[in-house]
């Protein structure tokens, strides 16, 4: 009997697949979320519209705040580590988080290096904006990839740039010679090995969900029309006029997300949607998407 | 023959691609009229409450419950293995509803969390003598099993059953759609 094997890291990811992972702050939101159908929850103290707005130093969230929302479902529960904090990261091993999201959403606690993620038996998420990253994330052992996006601003518009990078370079990959993919992998600094696996397959070899921005039932449906395999919910959920409600629709546009007719019936009367922000009123400073390279 | 996997949610395209593999181009069940197409169907795994919920949401849940066993062959692995239990023991938020159609008492995350998830060999007797890659993902346990209910697996470390059949209707709590071996899937096909 083997623990904490590839398989099993990876397999969790798989079977969240079709499915909404929503941010919650407290047992309160945890359970609304999991009433909705959400195939598990973000656990942290502030969403990132809050990050956004309040500024400062972004950190992992109060341990006992993630146990209390660990014992509030039967979902499976996520928390949040800055980039390069192996320390968060172990604290939250220790705790029996089921997955970390490595975030630029927090602040990151170094800026070279991220967390050596193959050292953890928990498995780790990662975010990427392009296909060399995430296949950088991938080779320091992430379990599961989501594109960024750019969270807390309720505007679609830069989840669906990643996930269109993401995609398209993997399909260019696949119409290249060997001696292309020798060059490919350079440019995008990643590992040739993976750029030839994924050339090969024409996929990535783990889960991948959409993240950021996301805030109605047609955005969901969008991405996963775009390809990704699922879709993170922060913001947009509990910073919008009725939470329960929204995320419900939005579950139910993501496993229907190539129907309009159902997308166009759960999309009725969800009340006022988060206030969204336009990307470019953002300061580049203050874009997180950027955090980590 | 039409063979089905429940596309609501979870590990669906695991299961196409394994019918792929024995030449069966499966039909994704999301709606009612989509189940009306087939006669065998596999519950993925994936999470059991959101997949509830989507089964009384979009009117799967009673002809569902009508036909497995009867003119439907029916699978569940891990998620659909909670789903298709006569009894779900504990961790299962009341007010959701289950198919229970299968004579087994469940407990959901049985070994506990995403850290006790693990792999083991199993040694599956009704496919012959080759052991099969049993992958258990926040699993749950089969607490006890009812007298029409043939075992067709233990996990020998904890003498817990793990794979178990009643007529046409199939259990797994681990994941042979993540592994390359498609002997259950063909043995489900007989059924």
């Amino acid at each position: 009997m083997e623990k904490a094997t590839w398989n099993t890291k990876v397999g969790l990811a798989q079977m969240l697949k079709g499915g909404v992972i929503m941010d919650v702050v407290n047992p309160e939101q945890a359970k609304i979320a999991e009433e909705a159908g959400a195939v598990a929850v973000m656990a942290l103290e502030r969403v990132p519209a809050d990050i956004r707005a309040q500024g400062g130093v972004a950190r992992m969230s109060d341990p006992s705040l993630i146990s209390q929302i660990m014992a509030a479902v039967t979902i499976p529960v996520m928390a949040k580590a800055r980039i390069g904090h192996f320390v968060e990261a172990q604290i939250l091993e220790v705790l029996g988080i089921d997955y970390i999201d490595e975030s630029e959403v927090l602040t990151p606690a170094d800026e070279e290096h991220h967390i050596n993620k193959h050292h953890f038996k928990v498995p780790f998420v990662c975010g990427c904006r392009n296909l060399g990253e995430a296949l950088r994330r991938l080779s320091e052992g992430a379990a599961m990839l989501r594109t960024k996006g750019e969270a807390g601003t309720g505007n679609v518009v830069e989840a669906v740039r990643h996930a269109r990078a993401v995609y398209g370079e993997i399909r260019r990959l696949q119409g290249m010679s060997e001696d292309e993919l020798f060059v490919a992998a350079k440019n995008m600094q990643a590992p040739y090995e993976l750029v030839q696996v994924i050339a090969k397959a024409g996929r990535l070899p783990v889960v991948n969900f959409a993240a950021g921005g996301i805030a109605t039932p047609a955005d969901a449906a969008l991405l996963m029309q775009l390809g990704v395999d699922g879709v993170f919910v922060g913001s947009g959920i509990f910073k919008s006029g009725d939470p329960a409600r929204r995320a419900k629709a939005i579950v139910e546009a993501t496993t229907h997300f190539n129907d309009p007719k159902i997308i166009a019936e759960v999309s009725k009367d969800l009340g006022e949607a988060m206030v969204g922000i336009e990307i470019n009123t953002i300061p580049k400073e203050k874009l997180l998407a950027e955090r980590g390279w | 023959m039409k063979v089905g996997v429940l596309a609501l949610q979870g590990a669906f395209r695991e299961h196409a691609e394994m019918l792929k593999q024995l030449g069966l181009v499966a039909q994704l069940v999301r709606l009612p009229e989509q189940l009306a197409e087939v006669d065998h169907l596999i519950i993925p795994g994936g999470e059991s409450t959101t997949i509830s919920k989507l089964l009384v949401r979009f009117g799967l849940l009673e002809p569902l419950r009508q036909r497995a066993g009867q003119d439907l062959a029916l699978w569940g692995t891990c998620a659909g293995a909670i789903l298709m239990a006569r009894q779900i023991e504990g961790g299962w938020p009341s007010g959701l509803s289950h198919l229970g159609v299968l004579d087994i008492v469940i407990q959901r995350n049985g070994f506990g969390r995403q850290l006790d998830s693990f792999e083991t060999d199993l040694a599956l007797p009704a496919l012959g003598p080759k052991p099969v890659q049993g992958i258990f993902i926040r699993a749950p346990v089969i607490k006890t099993v009812g007298p029409e209910v043939e075992v067709l697996a233990r996990l020998p470390a904890k003498d817990s059953v793990v794979a178990a059949r009643q007529g046409r209707l199939l259990v797994t709590t681990f994941h042979p759609e993540l592994t390359t071996d498609a002997r259950l899937h063909r043995y489900f096909l007989a059924l």
